[in-house]
Parts: C-alpha cells; sequence; structure tokens
C-alpha cells in the first residue's frame, strides 16, 4: 500500500517536472518583448535592457530554467513581474475561491448524479428518459453559455443574486454563498447530466452480473444488493468520470470567473498569460498540476479500496 | 525421449507431416525480473499423413498453446516444429503465406473465430486471395467448399450472426479448407456446440478426412470426442505430455495415473454403470493416494 | 446454439449502409443532420448569405434593433449581426474540424500501433497520454496563447493535441479487444500481413467508434473555441460566435438579444454534433441488440419485477390432493413480448412435479428453454419476462397462480434463500469480486435465519469444511479471485445449503468445470443431497450427470417437454424421436471413427 503510494507520488513528481519544464519553454517564446510591455512604451532603449538583465531575460533558456526551478523547490515562485506580489501570496489568495467553487460542485454532483442514476437505472421508465434527455441537453450547452443564461436570467433580470462577486479576503459566509451559488449551479446542471448516464449505465451493467442473480436467490434483500454491492462495483467508473470532470472544471472556471467576476486562479490565469507574467502562469500551471495528481492519487486510492483485485497488484 | 535425439534434417522425419520436437514455450511476464511462465515443457509429438492426434487435457494444462505454437501464434522458446521437412519453428509471416497452404486452423468458438462485419464469401475468399487468386477463381471455389461442407450456395452474401453455432463451425473449418491443406489444427472444435450439433461437426471432420486425406491436430478437453476422431492420443497435463499412443489404448486402458483419473471422471449415460463407474474412480483414487503417501515415506 | 438459423428475410447487405439506414429512420438523427447541414451550408455560402462584410461598422447606427437591411440588428459598433453571425459559422467549422483532425491524425495511428504491438512503445504513449488527460485545457491553451499569440488556428491545432488521447484510448482499446480475437488469428495464419490485418479486420471495428467520437470532440472544440473567445483572448479581426457573445454580454442590459444568436449558433452546432454522436451510437447497438436477442435471452435484469395484480389478490389455493409435492409446474408458460406486439414464448405448457427429497433432471440444449423453467420457479426471470399460461406451487402454495402474469416476488421472496436455494452455473461470475468469500456466506444466514454474525461465521466454517475445502479458516478470508473455479463451486454450493433448504435449483453446476473438478462436484451435491434429504432440481444438457444424480428426468426441445420419467426408463428405452437422437449423438460406446448420424437424419 506504502509502496503503491510511493510510487504514484514519484510519477507525480515527474509528470510535474515534465510539464514544467514545457511550460517554460513555451513561455520562453513569447517573453521577447516582455521588458518593454513591464517598463511602456516611454522608457528607453537602456532601461529596457537593464529590465531585462535583471529579469534574467538575457541569460539563455536552460540557465533560466534551472535559476527558476532551483526556487521553486523551496517553495519560492517568485514575484510577479507586473505587479511585484509574490507569486505564493497571489496564489494562496486566489485559490480558496476556484477550489470552492470546483469541490463544492463535484461533491454536489457526485451526490446527484449517484441518486439520479442509480433511480434511472432501478427504476428506469420516465425518470431514465429524463436523465437521457438531460444528458444530450447538457452535453450540447457548453458550460459558460448556461452561466451566462443564468446571469441574465437570475441575477441581471430576476436580481436574486448579486451579478458580480465581491469576495474580498476575509468575507464572511453569506458573501461567499451568494457569490457562489450561480457559479455553483452553473457547474451542477453541466456536470450533473454527464454524470448521471455514466453511474446509469454503469449500475445497469453491475445489475446484469451473474451475482447479483445469485445474490438475489440466497434472500439478500433488493436495498442491500443495490446499495452494498452494485454501488460498489459501479463506483469505479463513476470516479473516473468525476475525476476527469474535476479536471476539465479547473480549466472551465476560467470562464466562469469571468462572467461571475470571481477574484479565484481563473481570472489570475487569464491576466498572466495574456501579459506574459511568466512567474505567475508557471504558479498557476504547476498549483493546478499539484491538484490534479493529487486527485488522480485519491481516484486510485479509492478505486484499490473498492476493488480488492487492484489492491491485491 | 528417443524422438529428442533423433537427427532432425529433413529426411530423418521421414514419412511425418508434422514433427514437434523438445518444444518449449515460455511467456514473459509483467514483472520484468520474474520468471517467464513455462506454459510447455519438452514437447514431443508427429502426424503422419492422413493421421489424427488427439490431444487432451483440462484447461490450463497447454494443449492449446502446443496447436498455437504449431501455427506460429504462439512463441517457440526451444526446440522445433518441422513441417514437411522444414523448420517452422520461427517461419517468418512470408514463410507463413507460404506455408498456410497447407496448415490450417478450425478454433473453438464459432462466433469470435469469424469477422462479424465480414460477409461468409468474403471470410473463405481471404485466404485465397492472400494466394493470389483472383476474384473469380476464389468466387468459384468459395462456391465448392460451401457444398462440400453442406452449406447452402447463398451464404456467400450472408454475415456469421445469421447462422448458428453449427453452420458457423461449418464455414470456419470449410475457411481452414479453401487451400486443401495436408493438416488442420483443430483447437476444440465442437466444445462450444449443442449435443446434436457436435455429432454432425464431427461426421463432418471425418469425412473430410476420408475425401482429402487430410491430417488433423485435433485439442479436446473431452476423452470421448478424442477417442472417436483420433488414431493416435496424446494426453497433457501441467504444460507436458504424460501419455502418447494408439487410441484404443490410451482412452480404454490408459497407465498414467492422471488419464486413469481423467477417464474414469467422465460419467456414463446409464445409471448402473455410472455407479460402477463411480465405484472404481473412488477406488483408483484410494489407490493413487496410497501409491503417493508411500512414496512420500520413502523419499 | 442450435436455435434455427434466422437466415430469414435479411439478404447480405453490408453493415455500414445499415447503420446509415437506420441514422436517417431515426428522427433525432435526421434533425442532426439536418442542423448541421444548415450550417455548413451558412459557412460555405457566407459571401452570399452576408449582406455586410462582417466588420464593416457602421458607427451612426448601434445597438439597432431588426430591419430590412440588418435582419437581426447591429451590435455596439454598429456591425451586422446578421452578417457576423454567418461568417461566425465559417470561422467556428473550419476550428472545430482542424482540430479533429489534428486529434484523429495524432490519435488514431499510435493508437493502432500502441493497441496492436503493445510493448515498449505502447507503455510510453500511455504515459505521455496520461499527462495530456490530466492537464486541464484551457489553462493549456492559455499558456500557448501566451507564448504563440492570439491566434484560433494555432489554439485548435493545440487543443487537438489536447484531445488525441480520447482517440488514442478508443483505438487502442478496440484494437485490444480485436487483436486476440480469434479471426485475427485465422488472418495471421492464413499469412496476412500486419497491414492487411489492420486494414481489413481492425480498423473496421474502430471505424463507427471514430466518428462518434469526432462528432464528440468537434462539439468540445466548438464550446472551447467560443469560450477563448469570449475571454477575449482570440483574434478581435475575426467574427466569430465567441466575440459575439462576449460582445453581447458586456451590452446585456442594453439589448440582450445580442446574447442571444450566438448562444442559439454555440447551442445547435453542438447540440448538432452530440445528436448525430447518439444517432450512430444508436444505430450501432440495435444492431448489437438485434444479435443478442438472436443468441440467447436477455439475462435477468431485475428480480424485483414490480409487484402485480397477483401480490395483493388473495393468492387462490392449490388443487386438492398436489399439496405434498414439493414443486409442481402445471402448463407453463413464459414468454417475452416482442416490439411488433407478439410474445415470443420460450417455455410452452410444461409440466412436472417434484417431491421431497428427490432429485429431478431437466435435460435439453440450448434454446430448450429449461434453463428459463428453472428461473420461473427460484423467481428470478428478467423483468420482461412474462408468464404467459400455468401455475407453479411451491410446498402447497402458490408462487405463480394460475391467471398471474409474472412471479409474485412478494411470495417467492420470502421462499429464497430460506426454502429454495440456487447454485449456478459459472462459479467465478457468481461471486461478487468486492467482497471476501466470508462475508458472502455469511451476510445471506444473517439475513435469512436472524443469527448473529458470530454463530453465522462458525457456521460458515463449518459449511465450508463440509463441502471439502481443506483450510475453511483461509477461504472464508479469501477474496473470489483468490480461489480456483472448483472451489469457487464448492463455496457457492456451501451458500446454497446454508440455510437449510427444502429444493436447490442447480443450472449446469458443473459444466464449467474440468472434468475431474466435476466428478468431484458431482460426488459432493450427491452427498448433501442423500445427507440433507433436499429435493434437487438438475438442469444440465449432460446425460451423464443426469445418469450420475438424478432419479426422474424432464426432457426439453425449444420450449417444450417431449418427455418424462424415471432415469432409467429415458436414458435405456427412450420413446420419443428427439431423446433418441440426443442419446444418439453421445460418443460413449460408439464405434470410433464411424459416422453418427444416420443419414438422412442430418439437423
Amino acid at each position: 500500500m506504502l509502496t503503491f503510494i510511493l510510487r504514484r507520488v514519484a510519477a507525480g513528481i515527474v509528470v510535474l517536472c515534465a510539464i514544467s519544464f514545457i511550460t517554460y519553454v513555451l513561455l520562453y517564446f513569447s517573453s521577447a518583448n516582455i521588458a518593454r510591455n513591464i517598463l511602456g512604451e516611454f522608457a528607453s532603449q537602456d532601461q529596457v535592457a537593464a529590465k531585462e538583465v535583471a529579469l534574467g531575460l538575457d541569460q539563455p533558456l536552460m540557465t533560466r530554467f534551472f535559476a527558476w526551478a532551483g526556487h521553486a523547490i523551496t517553495g519560492d515562485f517568485g514575484t510577479s513581474w507586473f505587479t511585484a506580489e509574490p507569486v505564493v501570496h497571489a496564489l494562496e489568495n486566489r485559490l480558496p475561491v476556484t477550489l470552492t467553487l470546483v469541490v463544492v460542485a463535484i461533491v454536489l454532483i457526485a451526490i446527484c448524479a449517484t441518486l439520479l442514476g442509480m433511480a434511472a437505472a432501478v427504476k428506469r421508465g420516465w425518470i431514465d428518459r429524463v436523465v437521457q434527455t438531460a444528458a444530450v441537453v447538457g452535453d450540447a450547452i457548453p458550460g459558460f453559455v448556461i452561466a451566462i443564461v443564468l446571469v441574465t436570467l437570475f441575477a441581471i433580470q430576476l436580481k436574486l443574486f448579486p451579478a458580480t462577486s465581491s469576495i474580498v479576503p476575509g468575507a464572511g459566509a453569506d458573501v461567499w454563498i451568494a457569490s457562489l451559488a450561480l457559479p455553483v449551479i452553473a457547474l451542477l446542471i453541466n456536470g450533473v447530466t454527464g454524470g448521471a448516464q455514466q453511474i446509469r449505465s454503469a449500475v445497469i451493467k453491475q445489475l446484469e452480473k451473474d451475482y447479483v442473480r445469485t445474490l438475489r436467490s440466497r434472500g439478500i434483500s433488493e436495498r442491500e444488493i443495490l446499495f452494498k454491492h452494485v454501488l460498489r462495483s459501479a463506483a469505479p467508473a463513476g470516479l473516473t468520470v468525476l475525476s476527469l470532470q474535476f479536471i476539465g472544471m479547473l480549466g472551465g472556471v476560467v470562464i466562469l470567473e469571468q462572467i461571475f467576476a470571481l477574484p479565484g486562479m481563473g481570472a489570475l490565469a487569464v491576466q498572466s498569460t495574456t501579459m506574459g507574467d511568466i512567474p505567475l502562469v508557471m504558479g498557476v500551471v504547476l498549483y493546478t498540476v499539484v491538484i490534479v495528481i493529487i486527485v488522480n492519487l485519491l481516484v486510485d486510492l479509492i478505486n484499490g479500496w473498492l476493488n480488492p483485485k487492484v489492491r491485491v497488484s | 525421449m528417443a524422438q529428442a535425439t533423433a537427427p532432425r534434417h529433413a529426411q530423418s522425419a521421414g514419412e511425418n507431416l508434422l514433427t514437434v520436437d523438445s518444444l518449449v514455450v515460455e511467456y514473459p511476464t509483467k514483472h520484468f525480473r520474474a520468471k517467464p511462465f513455462r506454459a510447455l515443457t519438452d514437447i514431443n509429438i508427429s502426424i503422419k499423413p492422413g493421421e489424427t492426434l488427439g490431444l487432451v487435457g483440462e484447461s490450463g494444462s497447454g494443449k492449446t498453446t502446443l496447436g498455437r505454437a504449431v501455427l506460429g501464434l504462439a512463441p517457440v522458446t526451444a526446440g522445433t516444429v518441422t513441417f514437411e521437412g522444414n523448420d517452422i519453428s520461427h517461419a517468418t509471416r512470408k514463410q507463413r503465406r507460404e506455408l498456410s497452404r497447407d496448415l490450417q486452423v478450425v478454433f473453438q468458438d464459432p462466433y469470435t473465430s469469424l469477422n462479424p462485419s465480414m460477409e461468409i464469401g468474403s471470410i473463405l475468399a481471404e485466404p485465397l486471395g492472400v494466394q493470389g487468386q483472383s476474384p473469380a477463381q476464389a468466387r468459384a471455389r468459395v462456391k465448392e467448399l460451401l457444398d462440400q461442407v453442406g452449406l447452402p450456395s447463398d451464404a456467400i452474401n450472408r454475415l456469421p450472426r445469421e447462422f448458428s453455432g453449427g453452420q458457423r463451425q461449418r464455414v470456419a473449418i470449410a475457411r481452414a479448407l479453401a487451400l486443401s491443406p495436408k493438416l488442420i489444427v483443430c483447437d476444440e472444435p465442437v466444445s462450444a456446440l449443442d449435443l446434436t450439433t457436435q455429432a454432425v461437426v464431427l461426421d463432418l471432420f471425418l469425412q473430410i478426412q476420408r475425401d482429402t486425406g487430410v491430417s488433423y491436430l485435433f485439442v479436446s478437453h473431452d476423452l470421448d470426442v478424442v477417442r472417436h476422431i483420433s488414431h493416435r492420443v496424446a494426453v497433457m497435463y501441467h504444460g507436458e505430455i504424460v501419455e502418447q499412443g494408439p487410441a484404443d489404448q490410451v482412452t480404454v486402458a490408459p497407465e498414467h495415473p492422471y488419464t486413469q483419473r481423467l477417464l474414469l471422471a467422465s460419467p456414463v449415460p446409464d445409471p448402473d454403470r455410472q455407479e460402477q463407474r463411480r465405484a472404481d474412480r473412488h477406488r483408483l483414487l484410494e489407490l493413487q493416494r496410497q501409491t503417493t503417501e508411500q512414496a512420500g515415506v520413502a523419499v | 446454439m442450435s436455435q434455427p438459423a434466422a437466415a430469414s428475410g435479411q439478404t447480405g447487405t453490408v453493415v455500414r449502409s445499415r447503420v446509415i439506414t437506420r441514422i436517417l429512420k431515426n428522427p433525432l438523427g435526421i434533425t442532426a443532420i439536418a442542423i448541421l447541414s444548415l450550417m455548413i451550408l451558412m459557412a460555405v455560402l457566407a459571401n452570399v448569405l452576408a449582406p455586410f462584410d462582417p466588420n464593416f461598422a457602421n458607427i451612426g447606427k448601434t445597438l439597432a434593433s431588426p430591419d430590412a437591411s440588418n435582419l437581426l440588428g447591429t451590435d455596439s459598433v454598429g456591425r451586422d449581426v446578421w452578417s457576423r453571425l454567418v461568417f461566425g459559422a465559417r470561422t467556428t467549422l473550419l476550428s472545430a474540424l482542424l482540430c479533429a483532425t489534428v486529434a484523429i491524425v495524432i490519435g488514431l495511428p499510435t493508437g493502432l500501433i500502441a493497441g496492436y504491438y503493445g510493448g515498449k512503445f505502447d507503455a510510453v504513449a500511455n504515459w505521455v497520454v496520461n499527462i495530456l488527460m490530466s492537464l486541464p485545457g484551457i489553462i493549456v491553451l492559455l499558456t500557448v496563447r501566451a507564448a504563440f499569440g492570439p491566434s484560433v488556428w494555432i489554439s485548435m491545432v493545440a487543443f487537438g493535441v489536447l484531445l488525441s488521447p480520447g482517440y488514442f484510448r478508443l483505438t487502442r482499446t478496440s484494437v485490444q479487444a480485436v487483436r486476440n480475437e480469434l479471426y485475427v488469428d485465422a488472418a495471421r495464419v492464413a499469412g496476412l500481413s500486419d497491414g492487411s490485418i489492420i486494414a481489413r479486420h481492425i480498423f473496421s471495428v474502430v471505424r463507427a467508434p471514430i466518428i462518434i467520437q469526432t462528432a464528440m470532440v468537434c462539439g468540445i472544440a466548438i464550446a472551447i473555441q467560443s469560450g477563448l473567445e469570449f475571454l477575449g483572448l482570440g483574434d478581435p479581426t475575426v467574427a466569430t460566435w465567441g466575440v459575439m457573445l462576449s460582445e453581447g454580454f458586456k451590452n446585456v442590459y442594453l439589448n440582450p438579444t445580442l446574447l442571444l444568436w450566438p448562444a442559439l449558433a454555440i447551442g445547435l452546432s453542438i447540440g448538432g454534433l452530440v445528436l448525430l454522436g447518439n444517432a450512430v451510437r444508436d444505430a450501432l447497438e440495435d444492431g448489437v441488440k438485434i444479435k443478442a436477442r438472436k443468441a440467447a435471452p436477455a439475462p435477468a435484469a431485475g428480480g424485483a419485477a414490480p409487484a402485480s395484480r397477483a401480490d395483493r389478490r388473495k393468492v387462490a389455493t392449490v388443487d386438492a390432493g398436489t399439496e405434498h409435492h414439493l414443486v409442481k409446474v402445471s402448463h407453463l408458460g413464459v414468454g417475452y413480448p416482442q416490439a411488433d406486439g407478439s410474445v415470443k414464448k420460450v417455455v410452452d405448457d410444461v409440466s412436472f412435479h417434484l417431491d421431497r427429497g428427490e432429485v429431478l433432471g431437466i435435460v435439453g440444449e440450448s434454446g430448450s428453454g429449461k434453463s428459463q423453467t428453472a428461473f420461473s420457479i427460484l423467481g428470478l426471470l428478467p423483468d420482461n419476462a412474462r408468464i404467459v399460461a400455468g401455475c407453479i406451487q411451491f410446498d402447497g402454495n402458490y408462487t405463480v397462480a394460475p391467471g398471474d402474469d409474472v412471479v409474485s416476488q412478494g411470495r417467492v421472496s420470502s421462499l429464497r434463500g430460506k426454502r429454495i436455494s440456487y447454485i449456478p452455473q459459472e462459479p467465478m461470475s457468481n461471486l461478487d469480486p468486492a467482497f471476501t468469500i466470508g462475508y458472502q456466506l455469511v451476510t445471506p444466514m444473517m439475513r435469512v435465519l436472524g443469527i448473529s454474525k458470530a454463530e453465522a461465521t462458525s457456521r460458515a466454517m463449518k459449511l465450508l469444511a463440509d463441502v471439502g475445502i481443506v483450510s475453511p479458516e483461509r477461504t472464508f478470508k479469501a477474496y473470489p479471485h483468490e480461489v480456483s473455479g472448483g472451489m469457487a463451486q464448492r463455496v457457492l454450493i456451501a451458500g446454497a445449503i446454508s440455510c437449510e433448504p427444502d429444493l436447490i435449483i442447480a443450472d449446469e453446476p458443473t459444466t464449467a468445470l474440468d472434468v475431474t473438478v466435476q466428478a468431484d462436484v458431482l460426488d459432493l451435491i450427491r452427498d448433501l443431497q442423500k445427507r440433507l434429504g433436499v429435493g434437487v432440481l438438475l438442469v444440465t444438457h449432460n446425460f451423464g450427470v443426469v445418469s450420475d444424480l438424478c432419479d426422474r428426468v424432464v426432457v426439453m426441445q425449444n420450449g417444450r417437454l417431449v418427455e418424462e420419467g424415471p432415469v432409467r426408463e429415458i436414458l435405456r428405452n427412450p420413446s420419443d424421436p428427439y431423446t433418441q437422437k440426443l442419446l444418439g449423438s453421445m460418443l460413449e460406446g460408439k464405434e470410433p471413427m464411424t459416422m453418427l448420424v444416420p443419414a438422412g437424419m442430418e439437423a
């Protein structure tokens, strides 16, 4: 078990290194005019050259990367080139908003999708048709379009929610709830339909298994078969979908945060990439990848716990 | 063991169509440090023209692997497979193409051995096309083949799923016969079939052998099937051949303890004779247990 | 497997054309094709359809309502909404196409190679794919944009790379599934080159899933592309739906309809693609379903059939003088309602009885209805099965009363596990792989007998010893995949006798086992039956098994009972021609190398 975790963590670190290198190389090509952009149009050529030296832009690619990586290992991601705010600090202010949004949404999706998917698989009939149709509709409309519709309808027309968030560091729970309600609902609508569809087919597949019939023949109640045996075997399929949705959402919130004017990582990502703020971009990418790696590890661990065959190997 | 030391060049294979000499098959395992899995150990068999060698054993005994090694579908780790005097144990794809004229196969499962999206006509024409026959020639031959295995000629344009298990197995047999081979490896060709269908298909195998003089390597888990169709029988157990000889000897009065157990384990369709056989089996098991115990004490 | 060949009607057309016909017959499929054709038409004919250049701004006429010259009005800088929408279709569709092409070009060949050859390439490719799959797409696209500037095409190429793992996995899985199919082996034996095998046998399997995947990928590409443009990260000089959406969102207080048109266009395009993908999938699955129905009745999908009228009605009493039979099946008919309103009967007018302590064999070939008969007694028929005639009584009470159309779960569920138990055919698939063997033995005893866990555990240990398992403790703690097939079957037998039933229904209990193991398991069933005095209904195709265990035999063919009687009479002097033919097909005692089927008797 421990070796399994260690192996996965090691693999995660390798992935992390690979991605940071690739990202760094990509960004290298974007940094040509960065000093000029920072100083503005009226700075002299000498000032620009001095700034380039100060930022290390005169160094070759590999030197720059290893200099950055050397600091990153110690947890120092440098400071933003444009705002001079430490990257770690900027991220720590933004991360809670994004994580709260995504985690709350994924938990709600997991619960709703499981209930809906199981109901559709077991009861069939109208609820099954609703879930199936909803899955098609949910696939058809991009999340951010749903978000736009929600804002227009509930915030601007009906004024039930604030159209833009007022989350600031230290804001109370009421502000958070009011600000995150609509974005969470937007993510929920988009995620539940697909998730329910996957759970539905996984449960149906399990219900057709021989062992379910044998459990029935042994006098085990339908409820126990469903919740103890079938759900457990169907869970890995659902978890895989959820983890993919989670990763998708980490990207999707970029647009969502723009629509709802949320001060999260997404907004930071857009700002930093449009300006070419390399330290900040690297910070955003690394944080995101670390979150993804942790989620994937968690999913693997839960799958191992659910399935004894995986556990042994 | 005598065969193992025999010289291996072409002439000495003599009248044997197929000779398998000291064959070992190993599969690499997932973990790179672990020992490879040994599926077959020191296999020696031979088949003469027009002869059927029955290969019997239970699941995991390696009987299917042996058939696949002859066909080039399993890796030969050591030893040789000689067909008509040529060593084919490591034949290239091009050599296989040549070989496929004389060496063919019928698999167990008639549901997965035919491509579900291809029409019977194209399935049967495939081996002909590989040998460079023109579509017209191939079409004529396909008609002949369908007739030979007792299928209607309008089967050409139909898909496998429109046929029953027994009919599909006829298609698979027709495909094997397409190039008039000298040897057909039959891997459990009747195990997936119902009793009455099995009888019909076994008759077809016998009839084809009478008509064409083809040889069979006939793999089966069923001693009764092997007894019925084979001239000689080899018994496999844990990747080795434990006994081989004339069919009426091996399948009626076997010498190896495993074959003895296998023979008495198969129930007969009469309650009183079955009761007798059951008692014989229990006596045999008791006897073999005592023998092992004595051997254990002695060692 | 011996059911009559479904040769009627279908003369060979190639599968592909059938799928297309099915898509065209599906209203959703037609809708999808109509929407997509419309979009493509818009894109192709943009120059003709659009009255204005998409970037022509009439400063004097901003945020105008629709009129004769501006069909859908103008935006905040006076550009014609309709013209921009039409040109937007061109950009959107082209970028979706570009993205899908890149993804296919990368994913398909690598998937084919990795799936077909496996090995090192597979390992490396999988590693790369795992990395790509765990990257949040938009963040990567933002980075790419930072590096290469705001080009739609570069973003779409990058996004295509990000989506290529989908194709890779799809192809790889399909190829792996097919690679070891026997028909591919047959092609190898025929000497086909790898190239021909991939082209002839493997590519045809991948083709349809690729089409479905492409529809989905195009949809995702449109969504992402619009999303990027919406963020203002696109090329501002190119009219796209995303830019229009962003423009509309900025003016949402002034003119919300500016949002409506691009949102509608995006929703319709993606919706059309999703519907197309689903229609293709449905069309393919229809084909599979037809095949599955031909092969065998669907496996039991639900034991909890809806409570029927029968549950509420007062249960009729059984005919006097038949109460002493443990099971009595009278004129039973089981059928499956078909789409065309007819009912396909799989069991037809079957009657027999079984007394306490008796072993009754039901013999027949596949499709004879023997298993369906057994499952009617257990009450575990598939949900869509209907009792179309007859009745079943157990121990003097109806479980299927005359006139019932389903087995009453209310009456049978209290018997199942407790008084009627079941030994299945395939030992491995009948144990839940996620729970230990001990758990699966203990729980039914706790539920059915109401005993404590400790008591159930000690009983389970004894049961495991009783069925001849050498180390009960170890087996108790083991998971199903850790024991052999023969051992698993012993465990299932232990489960079947754990609550001391009066009747055991054994469905081909030794068919999946090796002959030597079969003999041991038959010994075990015989000993237990004698010791417990339990009635056994043995479903089998094997006359050897019948002669070994049964007192009486019922022979079935095509859903009907053809002959019934004491085992010696049936096996020695069968009166029905079908029974004679079945016994005649036995190899035991036949002269080797002779024909088994007399001329003129061929099936």
